[in-house]
C-alpha cells in the first residue's frame, strides 16, 4: 500500500481515501463534502493554470485548491 | 451572542391558519426555481438582521385567505456546522433563533436527485433538528438520463418523510408538492442517525450534559452534540462557553476517543455519510451502464488548456462588447430623448426658475440615471446566465490561480470584472463569494476597476493631451489607465489581506455543478431584481445628487445673464475656490474643482460641468468643442491650465479617487454599516491625492 497526497496526483489517476491531515477547518470542510475515509477519488483535471484541481466523488465534481488537497491522502 | 437558555424557546408563533415553510439545501440543487415556481412574482427580497445574507420570502400560489403559506428561501449551505453568515442564518431560522422571522412549521429539503449522496448530508443533519420535514427531489430528469431509477417509496420509508419528485425548471411536480404543504399530515421523525458502537455511548453522555446544562429538547440536544463533537475549535460555540460542565465533558470525551484511537473529529460526519450509502444502496439501481455525461464532455472542450482559454475570454469579450457596444444604441436614445423632452420643455415654459430646475435638475437628474440602466441590464443578464449555466464557478476554477496571488478567490473575477461596467453591480455580485473577507476585500477593490462612467473623462483628458493622437494612440493610453487601476486593485488587495484584513487561510474548496440549461425567465427576474435595486439604490442618490448640484450651481443668482459668471457667483463656485489652494499642489484650478464636486452624483458629470464651466452649448456628444476651450482655458497669470501634466494629474485622480456616492450607499448597504465605506472612502481617495501630487509635483521638477 503506497500513500500519496492528492495534490501530488496526476490527471486520470484514482485511489481511495485513507485519512485526512491537516488545518482543522479545511479538513472538517473537506469531510462535510464528502471526503471521508474509503471513499474513491478520481483526479479529473488541473485547472488551465495548474491550481486548483478538478475530483469527482460520489457522483459530483469539486475543484479545491493543490494547498488543500494535500490535506489528503490517497492509497493507490 | 444569544444566551443558550434562549435557545429552546422559539420566539413566535405563527397562527395555525398561517404556515411558515422555509426551503433548504445545497447551494446549486434549483431551489431557487422551486422558490419561483412556489411564488411566481409574489416574492420579497430583503436583508437578515445584522448580516448581509438575503432573505427572501414569498406568498405560495394557491394559498387562501383561511389557509395562507409563505415560503422562506433559505441561503443555500452544505452543512448546518456554523462556518460562514449562510450557515449561521440557515441554521438560527431553522431552530427559530433569528429576530423577526418565527420558527418554520415544515422544512422543504430540496435535493439534486442526480447528486443525492452529498445532498442528503444536508437532509440528514436537518432531520435531527426536530422539525417535519419534505424531502423533494429536484432535477429528476437528470436522473432517466443518466440510466438511473430511484425507489421513491423505498427512499421515503428509509428517510421516514415524504418525498415528492420535481423538475422546478419545467415546473414538473409543483402542484404535488403544494398539495403535501397543505394537506400532508406532518410529524417529526423519531428516526435516529445509526451511530457505531464505539461513538454510541459518548454521545449518549454529551445529550445528556446538554440537556441538563442548558434545557435542550432531545432532539436539538442531539443534533448539537453531533456537530460539537466534530469541532476541534470550540472558541465560538455558544453552548460551550457558556458552560464549563459541557467543555469537561466534551474534552473527557475527545480523549477517551483519542485512546481508543477514535477519530473524533470525522466520526459523526462519516457515520451520517455511511448511513446515507446504506440507504441509497438499497434504493438507487444503476439500469444502464454509467457513461460519461454530456456536461462531462462539455467541461473536456471548456476546460482544455487551449479552448478553455479560447472560450473564456470569447465570452469576457462578447460581455464586454455588448456593454460598451450595443449598449451606446439604447444609450443614445435615452439621452436623446431627455435632451429632446428638456428642450421641448423649455420651448413650452415661459423662462423661470421653475423651469429651469424642471429642465436642468430634475430631467437630467432621471436621464442621468437612466443613462446607466441599459449597461446594468446587460451585465444582470450576464451574470444571470454565467450563474444559472453553471460556467461562473468554470470561470472561477479557471482565475484561481491569478486571483490567489492577490490573496483573493477565484470567484472574486467576476464581481471585478463586472466592475469595470459599473462597480454597483460588481459589488452586488460579491455576495457569491462565501467567505467573509474574501468577499470584502473584494468589495474594498472593486471600485479601482475603471468603470464606463470614467470613459468620457479619459476621453477628454486623453484628447486634450494629445489633440493629433491617432485611435490607436489614444487606445493603447486608456489601456494603460486601466491597468493603473487594475494594478493598484491587485496591491491593495495584498495589502488589506496582509494587515487589516488578516485571518486563518481562505480556502477555495467548490463544487463545479453539472451544466444546466438556463431559464430565461428564472435570469430575467434576476436581473429585474437586481436592477430595480440598482435603480433604488444608486437612481435615488444619483437624483437628489443632481437637483442639488443644479441648486448649488444656481444659486445665489448673479446680475450678470453669462452662464459661466453665473457658476463663478454660485454656491459651487465658491466651493471650487475654497478647494483651489487644496488642488493646487495637483495642478488643478477651482473649475476642475467644480467639476470634481460634480462628480460625486456620477464621474461624467465632470464632462457636462465643465461644458457649463466654459459655457459650451448644447455639446452632447462631441469633445471637440470642450477641447478647444480646455486649450484655450489658462491661469490668472496667463499660463495654460490644461497642461499636458496637469491632465496626466487629472487621470491619476480620477483613476483612483472613490467619488462615486452611489458606490458608497452600496457598499454600505453590503457590508451591513459605516465602517467600511468611510474607510474605502478615505484610502481610496487619500491614495488618489497622493498619486496626483506626486504626479504633478515630480513632473514639474522634470520639467514636463
Amino acid at each position: 500500500m503506497v500513500q500519496v497526497r492528492l495534490s501530488q496526483m496526476l490527471a486520470g489517476q484514482s485511489g481511495q481515501v485513507a485519512e485526512l491531515k491537516g488545518q482543522a477547518d479545511i479538513c472538517q470542510r473537506l469531510l462535510e463534502m464528502g471526503i471521508t475515509r474509503g471513499i474513491t477519488l478520481e483526479v479529473v483535471r488541473f485547472a488551465p493554470l495548474g491550481d486548483p484541481i478538478d475530483i469527482k466523488l460520489r457522483g459530483y465534481h469539486l475543484s479545491l485548491r493543490r494547498k488543500e488537497a494535500e490535506a489528503i491522502l490517497i492509497q493507490t | 451572542m444569544e444566551h443558550p437558555s434562549t435557545l429552546i424557546s422559539s420566539r413566535s408563533k405563527t397562527s395555525p391558519k398561517q404556515l411558515l415553510v422555509a426551503l433548504a439545501g445545497n447551494p446549486n440543487c434549483g431551489k431557487t426555481s422551486l422558490f419561483n415556481a412556489l411564488t411566481k412574482l409574489k416574492q420579497k427580497v430583503g436583508n437578515y438582521p445584522g448580516v448581509t445574507v438575503e432573505k427572501k420570502i414569498g406568498r405560495m400560489m394557491g394559498s387562501t385567505p383561511d389557509r395562507s403559506v409563505d415560503i422562506l428561501d433559505l441561503p443555500g449551505t452544505y452543512s448546518l456546522a456554523v462556518r460562514s453568515p449562510d450557515e449561521q442564518v440557515a441554521r438560527d431560522v431553522l431552530l427559530g433563533q433569528m429576530p423577526d422571522t418565527p420558527r418554520p412549521d415544515v422544512v422543504v429539503c430540496v435535493v439534486d436527485a442526480g447528486n443525492l449522496e452529498r445532498n442528503l448530508y444536508l437532509v440528514s443533519q436537518i432531520k435531527d433538528l426536530g422539525l417535519p420535514i419534505i424531502v423533494v427531489l429536484n432535477m429528476m430528469d437528470a436522473v432517466k438520463r443518466e440510466g438511473k431509477v430511484i425507489d421513491l417509496v423505498r427512499l421515503s420509508q428509509r428517510l421516514d418523510a415524504p418525498i415528492v419528485p420535481t423538475v422546478a425548471m419545467k415546473e414538473i411536480g409543483i402542484e404535488e408538492l403544494k398539495k403535501e404543504i397543505l394537506q400532508g399530515t406532518r410529524r417529526v421523525s423519531t428516526q435516529r442517525l445509526q451511530l457505531p458502537e464505539n461513538l454510541q455511548h459518548p454521545i449518549e453522555r454529551l445529550v445528556q450534559v446538554l440537556k441538563e446544562e442548558h434545557g435542550l429538547n432531545p432532539s436539538l440536544a442531539y443534533s448539537e452534540a453531533l456537530i460539537i463533537l466534530s469541532k476541534e475549535d470550540l472558541k465560538n460555540e455558544p453552548l460551550v462557553i457558556h458552560s464549563p460542565a459541557v467543555k469537561e465533558v466534551i474534552m473527557d470525551i475527545r480523549q477517551s476517543l483519542d485512546q481508543q484511537e477514535i477519530n473524533w473529529r470525522s466520526a459523526a460526519i462519516e457515520a451520517r455519510y455511511a448511513g446515507i450509502q446504506n440507504i441509497l444502496k438499497d434504493v438507487v439501481q444503476q439500469n444502464s451502464p454509467r457513461r460519461i455525461s454530456w456536461s462531462e464532455r462539455i467541461d473536456r472542450i471548456l476546460m482544455d488548456k487551449f479552448f478553455g482559454w479560447v472560450f473564456f475570454w470569447g465570452i469576457m469579450g462578447m460581455m464586454f462588447f455588448m456593454i460598451f457596444s450595443v449598449a451606446t444604441i439604447p444609450m443614445n436614445w435615452i439621452d436623446g430623448s431627455f435632451a429632446r423632452l428638456s428642450d421641448g420643455l423649455k420651448t413650452f415654459l415661459p423662462p423661470s426658475e421653475l423651469r429651469d430646475l424642471l429642465t436642468d435638475g430634475v430631467i437630467a437628474g432621471v436621464g442621468g440615471v437612466v443613462i446607466f440602466l441599459p449597461q446594468i441590464l446587460i451585465l444582470f443578464f450576464f451574470i444571470g446566465l454565467l450563474q444559472d449555466t453553471g460556467y461562473m464557478a468554470r470561470a472561477a476554477f479557471i482565475m484561481d490561480r491569478v486571483m490567489s496571488k492577490a490573496g483573493l478567490h477565484g470567484k472574486s473575477f467576476i464581481p471585478l470584472l463586472s466592475s469595470f461596467a459599473c462597480a454597483i453591480p460588481g459589488i452586488m455580485a460579491t455576495r457569491a463569494i462565501e467567505n467573509p473577507k474574501d468577499r470584502l476585500v473584494t468589495i474594498l477593490v472593486a471600485p479601482w476597476m475603471s468603470c464606463s462612467a470614467r470613459l468620457p473623462v479619459y476621453t477628454i483628458l486623453i484628447a486634450t493631451i494629445l489633440p493629433a493622437a491617432s485611435a490607436w494612440q489614444k487606445a493603447g493610453i486608456m489601456l494603460f489607465l486601466y491597468l493603473l487601476g487594475i494594478l493598484g486593485a491587485f496591491a491593495a488587495a495584498v495589502i488589506l489581506k496582509r494587515t487589516i484584513l488578516k485571518g486563518s487561510t481562505p480556502f477555495f474548496i467548490m463544487e463545479m455543478p453539472p451544466y444546466r440549461w438556463p431559464s430565461l425567465r428564472s435570469v430575467i427576474l434576476q436581473m429585474w431584481e437586481r436592477s430595480c435595486l440598482f435603480l433604488k439604490k444608486a437612481g435615488t442618490i444619483i437624483f437628489s445628487l443632481s437637483i442639488l448640484l443644479w441648486v448649488l450651481m444656481s444659486y445665489p443668482k448673479s446680475p450678470s445673464a453669462d452662464i459661466s459668471a453665473q457658476l463663478n457667483h454660485s454656491f459651487a463656485g465658491r466651493a471650487g475656490h475654497l478647494l483651489e489652494p487644496l488642488i493646487k499642489p495637483l495642478g488643478f484650478d477651482w473649475r476642475i474643482g467644480i467639476g470634481l464636486i460634480g462628480s460625486f452624483a456620477a464621474r461624467e458629470v465632470f464632462v457636462s460641468t465643465m461644458n457649463i464651466v466654459f459655457n459650451i452649448g448644447n455639446a452632447d456628444n462631441h469633445t471637440e468643442p470642450l477641447r478647444a476651450a480646455f486649450a484655450q482655458a489658462t491661469w490668472p497669470d496667463g499660463s495654460p491650465l490644461f497642461t499636458p501634466l496637469t491632465c496626466m494629474s487629472l487621470l491619476v485622480f480620477y483613476i483612483y479617487a472613490m467619488q462615486c456616492l452611489s458606490t458608497v450607499a452600496v457598499v454600505r448597504r453590503e457590508t451591513n454599516g459605516w465602517k467600511w465605506p468611510v474607510f474605502q472612502l478615505v484610502y481610496m481617495t487619500g491614495f488618489a491625492y497622493l498619486a496626483s501630487l506626486s504626479v504633478y509635483q515630480f513632473g514639474k521638477l522634470l520639467n514636463f
